[in-house]
């Protein structure tokens, strides 16, 4: 099927959830609200004419002060069955920041919800494993937002353990060779 | 003596497997939950080496985010600048030339026959069987040399950019690589499989472990080698073609059992239709320019250009000092094939000539979440087999 023609289908049988759709260099993108989007993923994944059975991708996309609501999850889909691809966007507030796992549709799904999660903040409601997967677990902050330095000297806000290291090494020091 | 052995009691025994282990490919951390020697549970941790690529990337220009992705699969990195070049040239609406297309392929082949003979050597290494891993460093040198011949570097190359490659490859490095692709499939079958295709020892390490059905590999979002094991014969070479691989003849080797075995016998069939393609891109190679010419806004002229001609000179003066150059404003989603698997870029552009988001799909990340999957209930010794098979470098799991 023509991605043109799946971002329609989308829109008629979900015309209260679908924000709209966007065309670029022979992509579509359908963005949607994030309530309903668990049931209209299990549809893309069931209905034999689309079938989309590989989950390419998942990650989240932070338009801080471009845009509202604030936060994007963004599926990419493939059905290596019929060979046609859809881009599914999920609109997420900064105030509401979470939406549906789904993990029990793709498993492949798993692993890119936790670094979603790592890096966004963005909680997945339903998820078996929801811990951060790239990051230490004791870190704060999310680095990918917008608002997250990408280089300064954070002082106090420093990672815990890393400050204990310094802190060893200070005491330490009494201790070398001359 | 009876009695006695009753009041024996066992408990499960808890292990960290890495993060520096030789078996791990890198610093991959494994924490195993055993009963006796059979795995009840398994758990990776992954994180080690994270760099925040995609961070950097955002406050780059698309010129000089190149050599980021050198450093995610770094012994394939020339197949990473490949996978970024196809995205932002698909992103910003430029048509590399022939000549290009064809360089690119050699390069990405080329890497690809690396890869694999590393992957398949020191998961071999692993399991117990070391002259493999003599031999494929043997090999691996060779292609070394072809990379360096090219552009001078050997292992983080950036070749390849924005529009085109580098410089153009001489008549030598034409010589020599058809030469390597001729002798190549010879080497493989006998040298490579004679030492392992016939051994007992092989066989019963791999043949049958690690089964993961085609369903279950298609829902995993497994690819490459991984999933064909499996025998779905998804390659983005086939089914969405790039570069030159629309115009060559090659097969896509699957297996049928979704083993350790099939998944390396596919890799094997694979380094013979490497070679196949770039025979074939040899032979058909046209001549022309290797830098599309609309390309010019967004990567340097070449050094010798910019010693002759003014025109050059003042286009890298601008690039360099006048920052990014305006963009159009959209977001693309490019695939290729890299010899892990599927690597993805996903690029939004909000016109600035800075990526805005750069998110990257890593095979190997998405093939680490597998290993659950293939390890429990299996024995401790096929964690190293899974391990192995699934063909993972962790710069690119962790970017």
């Amino acid at each position: 099927m023509e991605p043109k023609e799946i971002a329609e289908l989308i829109q008629e049988r979900y015309p209260e959830e679908v924000k709209g759709i966007k065309e670029f260099r022979g992509q579509f993108s359908v963005t949607v609200k994030k309530d309903r989007i668990k049931e209209i993923l299990q549809y893309l994944h069931e209905t034999p004419d689309l079938y989309f059975d590989h989950p390419q991708d998942l990650c989240g996309v932070d338009y801080l002060g471009k845009k509202e609501p604030r936060f994007e999850v963004v599926y990419h889909l493939y059905s290596i069955r019929h060979k046609h691809m859809i881009r599914i966007k999920a609109e997420v507030p900064e105030d509401d920041c979470s939406i549906d796992s789904v993990t029990d549709i793709w498993a492949g799904a798993n692993w890119h919800e936790r670094e979603c999660f790592d890096l966004f903040g963005i909680t997945f409601k339903g998820h078996p494993d929801h811990r951060r997967i790239l990051l230490p677990e004791d870190w704060d902050g999310h680095p990918l937002r917008k608002d997250y330095p990408l280089k300064s000297d954070l002082g106090d806000r420093d990672w815990k353990q890393y400050k204990e290291v310094v802190e060893l090494a200070k005491k330490n020091k009494q201790y070398e060779v001359k | 003596m009876a009695a006695e052995t009753k009041e024996l009691k066992t408990k499960e025994l808890t292990i960290s497997m890495g993060p520096q282990h030789p078996a791990t490919h890198g610093v991959l951390r494994v924490v195993l939950d055993l009963d006796g020697e059979s795995v009840v549970k398994c758990t990776p941790y992954v994180g080690y080496l994270h760099r925040g690529v995609e961070k950097l990337a955002e406050n780059r220009t698309y010129l000089s985010a190149l050599p980021l992705t050198d450093r995610l699969d770094y012994i394939s990195s020339m197949s990473n600048n490949i996978g970024y070049c196809v995205a932002v040239e698909r992103l910003l609406g430029i048509e590399p030339p022939e000549r290009a297309k064809y360089i690119r392929t050699i390069m990405g082949e080329l890497t690809r026959i690396s890869s694999h003979i590393i992957g398949v050597a020191t998961h071999a290494l692993d399991i117990g069987a070391m002259t493999l891993f003599l031999y494929s460093f043997r090999d691996r040198e060779d292609i070394m040399d072809l990379f360096e011949m090219t552009c001078g570097a050997r292992l983080t190359v950036s070749y390849p950019r924005i529009g085109g490659v580098r410089n153009d490859v001489s008549q030598e490095f034409i010589d020599k690589v058809y030469k390597f692709a001729d002798e190549l499939p010879k080497k493989i079958v006998d040298e490579y499989e004679t030492l392992i295709d016939q051994n007992r020892i092989w066989f019963q390490r791999t043949k049958g472990i690690g089964v993961i059905s085609a369903e279950d590999a298609v829902n995993w979002g497994l690819t490459g080698p991984t999933l064909r094991g499996s025998g779905v014969p998804y390659d983005v070479r086939k089914y969405a073609p790039y570069d030159a691989y629309d115009k060559v003849e090659f097969d896509v080797p699957v297996g049928k059992a979704g083993d350790v075995y099939d998944r390396y016998k596919c890799r094997m069939e694979e380094l013979k239709q490497s070679a196949r393609i770039i025979k074939q891109c040899v032979e058909q190679m046209p001549t022309g320019p290797i830098m599309a010419p609309d390309a010019s806004k967004f990567t340097l002229p070449p050094k010798d250009m910019v010693l002759k001609d003014m025109e050059s000179l003042i286009r890298q003066f601008v690039l360099i000092t006048k920052g990014p150059i305006a963009s159009p404003e959209g977001e693309i989603y490019a695939a290729t094939e890299v010899p892990k698997g599927e690597l993805g870029f996903y690029i939004i552009s909000d016109g600035s000539g800075r990526p805005y988001r750069m998110r990257l799909r890593a095979p190997s990340f998405v093939h680490v979440s597998v290993l659950p999957t293939l390890c429990e209930g299996a024995l401790i010794a096929d964690v190293i087999a899974n391990i192995g098979t699934i063909d993972i470098v962790l710069g690119e799991c962790d970017r």
